[in-house]
């Protein structure tokens, strides 16, 4: 942090006034970047915290709930996550190396991958709809309790499997627009060729926040998608 | 920034640009902490008002001034009000907006935009919650309970939860400005160990902000959900929990409590170590014991639901941890009490409120010590007991600290001095006029009185006249600073850099600071505190 001739050199116009260089400048992007992170697990866990209780609780309402849920279009959902990941991490060095053309595809592609993903989570809500599966006045899991004898479903105790479902996977949703929204901007300057080899940041920065995204998913599909499958 | 003057006035972050613009679109840490200084004072007397009804209504055993479903909603829009819209941000964003930066040397917080961003935030949630106001209200209690807030209150809960959520992101913003400014900007030779002790507690304070507020968060933002989309996460009829509501509410709102005390115990270190003329005693501890206490904070939310039906055993254990946090607070108070042995005290303005401190926030503290206690707990849960205590910590403690912190920078922020005798009376009125409102309410909370009703038996109601008779006192004690603080910015008289021969960077630069915050980038090379290095000051005078 201090004024060596190097630091000198690194002054950008993208240097803001209050930072002494660089570095420090990305290191504090960093910092708060992880530190946003931090409170977005905290924010989530909140909801992990109700479904673990509640799955403990009422674990044959879950299981029922989860197998209603089409296993095919979780799945593709998650390869599409874990595409648009590596599309992001690929784009992270691309900046890195100052190619301005790849970096532009890749974050094209990471964007079409979320678009992918909300497409296909709106298929799988819209089918829900139709089964009368959101939690409300029209809730009826007749066809679940009709499907599953063995498990001897309370129809209340359904909703709050589903009322978590749709809380977890439309919080998770809703930060997968913002990261789209977010990747439109990212787009738009590294196609203005903002981002060099000195000073790629903000791409560094979206890149974590997509892969936080993507690991919150990774963990929704397993436990909303795959209880009590293997029976 | 050494810029030709153009008038012979030296040029400050208060007159570098003038206009609505230069202000609203202001990047400037302490530009933004005079904006939240007006809006936080705004929602104070909101709040206060508030306060005056429901004393009003409390003057007589019956309900005549108001009826119960608007008492309802007077109790919680006070408690909302002055929680969320007034003390958590309060010293942080004031105080430590303005200050941080200057005590470690930095030019600016480490992401201006976002300070400005979570300023705005705070506007639209507040501009939110006051049309929740004036279109009904809210009367579930400031606590959201369910399944009352989702089932059956029939006022604006959603738009009250939305505005404490956005509000809360405001607060997030805030903490995680302060950490990373913290880590990062610190000037050359500003190690870890010579950090203002107000730095450290604003560490801690921004650690619970950062780690609490989302869970407050994610369980108004399900209460919502429950309400407008009909989901069930805590209704009982579909077999949902409304313990784990409480849970998570509480799991941020002690904490909550830590996000307000800690930073008044930070204003407390500097007006203590200033007034004595002595470095803090035990610095290490004193610094250590804010961390934990966000650490312990985190641990010991479910005293406050001793009787929902949680576990005898889980009760007992969060028993015990709520009295580890006596701990680290006790060495607090010990080491200011330790600082003030032999030392060179002057009975200033600030240091009065820093008295009035120490001794509201012991009481305040012990008696959370009794509430802590699994047995008292039963007997006095939910009376005016628990009222008062907690009012000893956030309004004693937390409000003291405030008011103490606003006399003693006000020279910096202003480059102006408050009048000292009005300021001395103003402090005195508020801790006669505080113990008069609060103490009473001690013993009609152990006489049995419940809380949160508008109506009460005739045999409480000396008691009850006496804590409303107080309540104008405190209202006085309060009004009295902003009237002379405005007073001051244009007739008091013109603050030298240092007036209180005070050590720490902020004192170094120029009152008020350039916008900038120093001229030259600082270089640290001494201890915080180091006051047997610094002349102390002529006596301060006391005019009116």
């Amino acid at each position: 942090m201090s004024d060596s001739p190097i630091a000198v050199e690194q002054h950008g116009p993208e240097l803001l006034h209050h930072f002494v260089d660089a570095e420090q400048q990305r290191d504090a992007a960093a910092l708060g970047m992880w530190l946003f992170l931090a409170t977005e697990i905290m924010f989530f866990g909140g909801m992990f915290c109700a479904y673990l209780i509640y799955r403990f609780w009422y674990y044959n309402e879950f299981a029922a709930g989860s197998r209603s849920l089409d296993i095919w279009l979780g799945t593709i959902n998650t390869a599409v996550l874990i595409c648009s990941s590596l599309t992001v991490a690929l784009g992270v060095r691309a900046a890195q190396m100052g190619k301005r053309k790849l970096l532009v595809v890749l974050l094209l592609l990471t964007i079409v991958f979320g678009f992918a993903f909300l497409g296909i989570k709106g298929v799988e809500w819209y089918d829900k709809y139709k089964e009368h599966h959101i939690p409300g006045n029209s809730f009826n899991v007749d066809d679940l309790v009709r499907d599953y004898p063995q498990l001897h479903i309370d129809p209340r105790h359904e909703q709050i499997y589903f009322s978590l479902y749709f809380a977890m996977t439309g919080l998770h949703a809703l930060h997968m627009i913002i990261g789209v929204g977010l990747f439109v901007f990212l787009t738009y300057y590294a196609w203005k060729g903002r981002y060099t080899p000195k000073y790629y940041t903000p791409v560094e920065m979206g890149g974590l926040y997509w892969h936080f995204v993507d690991i919150v998913w990774i963990y929704l599909f397993p436990l909303l998608y795959l209880i009590d499958r293997h029976r | 920034m050494a810029t030709v003057a153009i008038s012979a006035e030296r040029e400050h972050y208060l007159n570098k640009e003038y206009g609505i613009r230069s202000w609203l679109l202001t990047t400037d840490h302490k530009r933004i902490a005079l904006l939240y200084l007006i809006s936080i004072t705004f929602f104070f007397f909101v709040g206060g008002f508030f306060a005056l009804l429901i004393r009003l209504e409390l003057l007589t055993p019956a309900g005549d001034l108001v009826q119960a479903d608007t008492y309802n909603k007077l109790f919680t829009m006070h408690g909302q009000v002055m929680i969320f819209f007034f003390l958590i941000p309060s010293i942080p964003a004031v105080l430590g907006n303005f200050l941080v930066p200057l005590m470690i040397g930095a030019k600016d917080l480490a992401f201006p935009r976002i300070n400005l961003l979570s300023w705005y935030l705070y506007v639209i949630a507040g501009v939110i919650y006051v049309h929740c106001i004036l279109t009904g209200g809210v009367d579930t209690g400031w606590t959201f309970y369910t399944p009352f807030s989702t089932a059956f209150s029939n006022t604006r809960v959603i738009e009250a939860g939305i505005a404490i959520f956005i509000v809360g992101f405001s607060s997030i913003l805030t903490g995680l400005n302060f950490v990373v400014t913290i880590h990062r900007m610190r000037a050359p030779g500003m190690t870890w160990s010579r950090l203002p002790l107000f730095i450290w507690a604003h560490y801690a304070t921004s650690i619970i902000q950062l780690l609490g507020t989302p869970v407050l968060a994610i369980t108004l933002l399900l209460v919502v959900f429950e309400r407008a989309f009909n989901l069930g996460i805590f209704d009982p009829t579909r077999g949902g929990d409304p313990v784990l509501f409480q849970h998570l509410f509480w799991f941020y709102s002690h904490p909550a409590v830590y996000i307000m005390i800690l930073p008044a115990m930070a204003v407390e270190s500097e007006i203590v170590a200033c007034f004595t003329r002595k470095r803090i005693f035990g610095y290490n501890f004193v610094a250590m014991s804010s961390i934990a206490i966000a650490v312990f904070g985190f641990l010991v939310w479910a005293h406050h639901m001793f009787v929902a039906g949680i576990s005898l055993y889980s009760a007992l254990i969060f028993s015990i941890l709520s009295y580890l946090v006596a701990v680290p607070s006790a060495i607090k108070v010990f080491n200011w009490t330790a600082t003030m042995y032999k030392g060179s005290i002057s009975f200033t303005t600030p240091m009065l409120y820093a008295f009035g401190f120490i001794g509201l926030f012991t009481m305040g503290g012990l008696t959370g010590l009794f509430l802590a206690a699994l047995g008292i707990d039963v007997h006095v849960h939910d009376t005016y007991f628990v009222i008062a205590h907690f009012h000893y910590i956030m309004v004693g403690g937390a409000v003291m600290g405030y008011l103490g912190g606003m006399h003693f920078w006000w020279p910096k922020i202003s480059g102006r001095m408050y009048p000292e005798g009005w300021g001395r009376l103003a402090a005195l009125l508020v801790f006669a006029g505080f113990n008069l409102t609060f103490f009473p309410q001690f013993i009609l909370g152990y006489m049995g009185m419940p809380r949160r009703y508008w109506q009460y038996p005739p045999e409480f109601q000396v008691l009850n006249v006496l804590s409303t008779a107080g309540s104008t006192i405190l209202a006085v004690g309060y009004v009295l600073p902003m009237i002379y603080f405005l007073w001051s910015m244009r007739y008091g008289k013109i603050a030298s850099d240092n007036p209180w021969g005070a050590a720490g960077l902020e004192w170094k630069t120029t009152s008020p600071p350039p916008t900038f915050n120093f001229e030259e980038a600082p270089e640290v090379t001494w201890e915080a505190y180091n006051y047997e290095e610094i002349p102390a000051p002529a006596e301060v005078s006391v005019e009116r």
